[in-house]
């Protein structure tokens, strides 16, 4: 199996989704001529062309729903959005016309663009450019959201959303972007809908996504060597479809639970996450479930505090004790 | 300081409405008769079932909103019976003219009105959403604008398939302010797509006159000269007007694949909407003097009377079974079941109506 980054595993699922499909197209600012803006296509334009490979003007409305409507006559649009924070002002075609048209026109319509970008805090640029909008974008119905932590999920889950007949949101990490993993170079898809049990454990479940599961992971570390708990850490990988069974599947089995994500607490992806474990497994929990999410507030720009400002390994460590307590 | 006063408005309408200067058009001479009056049923279709459409509304059955066609069928009758195998078409809310042009029936329209499972989206779309992919129609879209993307990315997608077609995107004179419709012109140009955005001018955005909220009223399609885009202005109430002018942007995008904005001048005989009392923005003289003066099915059937293509008598005809079938559809939609609660949560995912071996997804997908 090949080692490469979380990047490098990106670029990998739509050079080959480009080979396999003669109707994908990439598109977004400077994914073409520039690269990438974060280098997540590099050399995809050298490879496969103009065609296939499209430069945008800053036009986030105009270009996401130029890709829905393409979509809708068979083409398989991967657009970019250089940060998902620049999603907001394409919101109604985003939510309204991708997410809505199978609906609205009684099943006739199919919509498969995927969406892809980072969406994360954490790198020192401020409220504008620091959205995390997964959960934003899964309350609606019509709508498939992604978010993958290791580079082999990024593959795995990029290749499912591009052959995925609704429109699929792949929210990706900057700070993920250098992380190294094994990937394997041969055809595989990560099917949506299905979580991963990143750690096994026995006295402590996380649930987290994105890279709050690699955050929660250095923190089972923690919790192991200096505390002798025995953390497990389920990786949801998808908000919507949702794999509620190996959530409770670890519960049943620990009995105590921390959720952890980046997003800010009010109606976070682990609100639903809280809700689903009290409905269909309250009997098995032994103390309340707790959180740890970004502190409730626009992102800060000063580094320092926002280093706290988002889940780190030590917020996760203190919360978890407390679960233990 | 001072408002330009220059409006940009096609010829035939700064004269009093009379025998059409493009019958002999080629686009129109061509026709045979047969056609012509098809063309004019159509027109006529349009007009009886909006009329009827207001009597099931006053009778409660239709929900929300309902944006009536009647007065600018020449704009979707014209435009749209020019079109052919590769020729796509999207509109905004007031979509019922449109729907009835691309061959969808009167059944299906009337029974998505009233939200009955017979409706065209089986009552999950309602009157702004109506949709038929197999007749090329993408709907009905109810956020002003909204759509211009969506037209442009169909008309794009036509190109990269490498088809001889084009998208007609139609929009109202109160979208012309979006956003995101001038996101779309760009694109547009940008690109070289065959997409023909037609604004279907009204004269008023809601209860709001042009004057109100537009900068340089009267030069909605100039702003195409912005985005170094073809456009054109046409008078909406004569159907060969309509055709002809078309037909022009229509060669523009097949044959150079290049977009064109055409503002096509019409107007409204009801309000905005049936919650619209319609009392407050405009006089009631105007709307009588365009019904006298301009309106587009008299219009044609003047002139294919006076061409001798239509008797008075067929032209009755016409009419009676138009509204009959008009009846029927009303009759029918009464008849029709309402969608189950089951139904609710059905047509959401494409995977959870097609659940098979292939599928990709798991996991729950639509939650309690």
């Amino acid at each position: 199996m090949a080692v490469m980054t979380y990047r490098e595993a990106l670029r990998a699922a739509m050079r080959e989704e480009l080979r396999r499909d003669e109707n994908v197209v990439l598109m977004g600012e400077e994914v073409a001529q520039f690269n990438g803006a974060y280098k997540v296509t590099e050399g995809l334009l050298k490879e496969f062309g103009p065609k296939r490979v499209v430069d945008t003007p800053i036009s986030e409305a105009g270009f996401i729903g130029l890709g829905i409507g393409a979509s809708m006559l068979g083409i398989r649009p991967v657009m970019e959005l250089m940060f998902w924070s620049f999603s907001y002002v394409a919101f109604d075609q985003i939510v309204n016309n991708a997410g809505n048209i199978r609906y609205m026109s009684g099943g006739l319509i199919n919509c498969p663009i995927v969406i892809r970008g980072p969406a994360n805090g954490g790198t020192n640029v401020g409220a504008t450019h620091s959205h995390t909008p997964e959960a934003i974008l899964a309350s609606h119905p019509g709508i498939k959201v992604v978010c993958p932590a290791t580079p082999y999920d990024a593959k795995g889950l990029m290749k499912a959303a591009i052959r995925d007949n609704d429109p699929v949101y792949v929210m990706e990490n900057t700070i993920l972007y250098n992380d190294k993993g094994e990937v394997p170079e041969d055809d595989y898809v990560v099917p949506l809908g299905v979580a991963d049990v990143k750690r096994q454990g026995e006295d402590l479940t996380i649930v987290a996504h994105g890279r709050a599961v690699i955050t929660s992971l250095k923190a089972a570390e923690i919790l192991e060597a200096e505390h002798g708990v025995s953390v497990e850490v389920v990786d949801l990988r998808s908000i919507r479809p949702l794999d509620e069974e190996t959530v409770l599947a670890s519960v049943r089995k620990t009995h105590r639970v921390l959720l952890v994500e980046e997003n800010k607490p009010f109606c976070g992806v682990d609100a639903q996450i809280a809700y689903l474990i009290q409905s269909r497994a309250f009997d098995e929990l032994d103390a309340p479930i707790h959180r740890v999410s970004s502190v409730d507030a626009p992102q800060i720009y000063c580094k320092r505090l926002e280093d706290q400002q988002i889940p780190n390994p030590a917020r996760v460590v203190a919360e978890a004790l407390k679960v233990l307590a | 300081m001072a408002k330009p006063a220059v409006l940009t408005h096609p010829e035939s309408l700064k004269r009093p409405a009379g025998p059409s200067e493009y019958a002999k058009d080629p686009v129109n001479a061509k026709m045979t008769k047969a056609e012509k009056v098809e063309l004019y049923t159509k027109m006529a279709r349009i007009r009886h079932f909006e009329q009827r459409c207001i009597r099931v509304y006053q009778q409660g059955k239709i929900g929300g909103f309902l944006h009536l066609y009647v007065g600018q069928e020449a704009v979707a009758a014209g435009t749209i019976s020019l079109l052919g195998k590769h020729d796509h078409v999207i509109t905004g809310y007031r979509d019922h003219g449109h729907a009835l042009m691309v061959g969808m029936g009167m059944n299906e329209c009337m029974a998505e009105l009233t939200g009955k499972v017979t409706g065209c989206s089986k009552g999950k779309g309602g009157s702004m959403h109506y949709f038929a992919p197999d007749k090329n129609f993408w709907g009905g879209h109810g956020i002003v604008g909204g759509q211009a993307p969506l037209g442009t990315g169909l008309a794009y997608a036509v190109k990269y398939l490498g088809r001889k077609g084009s998208c007609l995107c139609y929009m109202g004179d109160g979208a012309v302010n979006q956003g995101a419709v001038h996101e779309a012109y760009n694109l547009a140009a940008l690109w070289d797509l065959p997409v023909i955005f037609v604004i279907e001018n009204n004269g008023y955005s809601m209860g709001t006159s042009q004057e109100r909220s537009t900068a340089h009223p009267g030069c909605l399609a100039k702003r195409a000269e912005g985005y170094g885009m073809a456009w054109d202005v046409v008078n909406g109430h004569d159907v060969y007007e309509v055709r002809a002018r078309t037909a022009v942007a229509l060669k523009r995008a097949h044959e150079e694949s290049k977009p064109t904005v055409l503002e096509i001048f019409t107007y409204r005989y009801y309000g905005h909407s049936m919650a619209d009392p319609d009392k407050t923005y405009r006089d009631k003289e105007e709307i009588k003097e365009y019904r006298e003066q301009k309106d587009p099915v008299l219009l044609f059937e003047k002139e294919l009377i006076a061409e001798k293509t239509l008797t008075p008598e067929k032209a009755k005809a016409i009419n009676e079974a138009a509204m009959e079938e008009a009846d029927a559809a009303a009759k029918f939609a009464d008849e029709s079941p309402d969608p189950t609660l089951a139904d609710v949560t059905k047509d959401i995912y494409w995977e959870e109506d097609n659940r098979g071996p292939d599928t990709s997804s798991r996991g729950t997908i639509i939650f309690e």
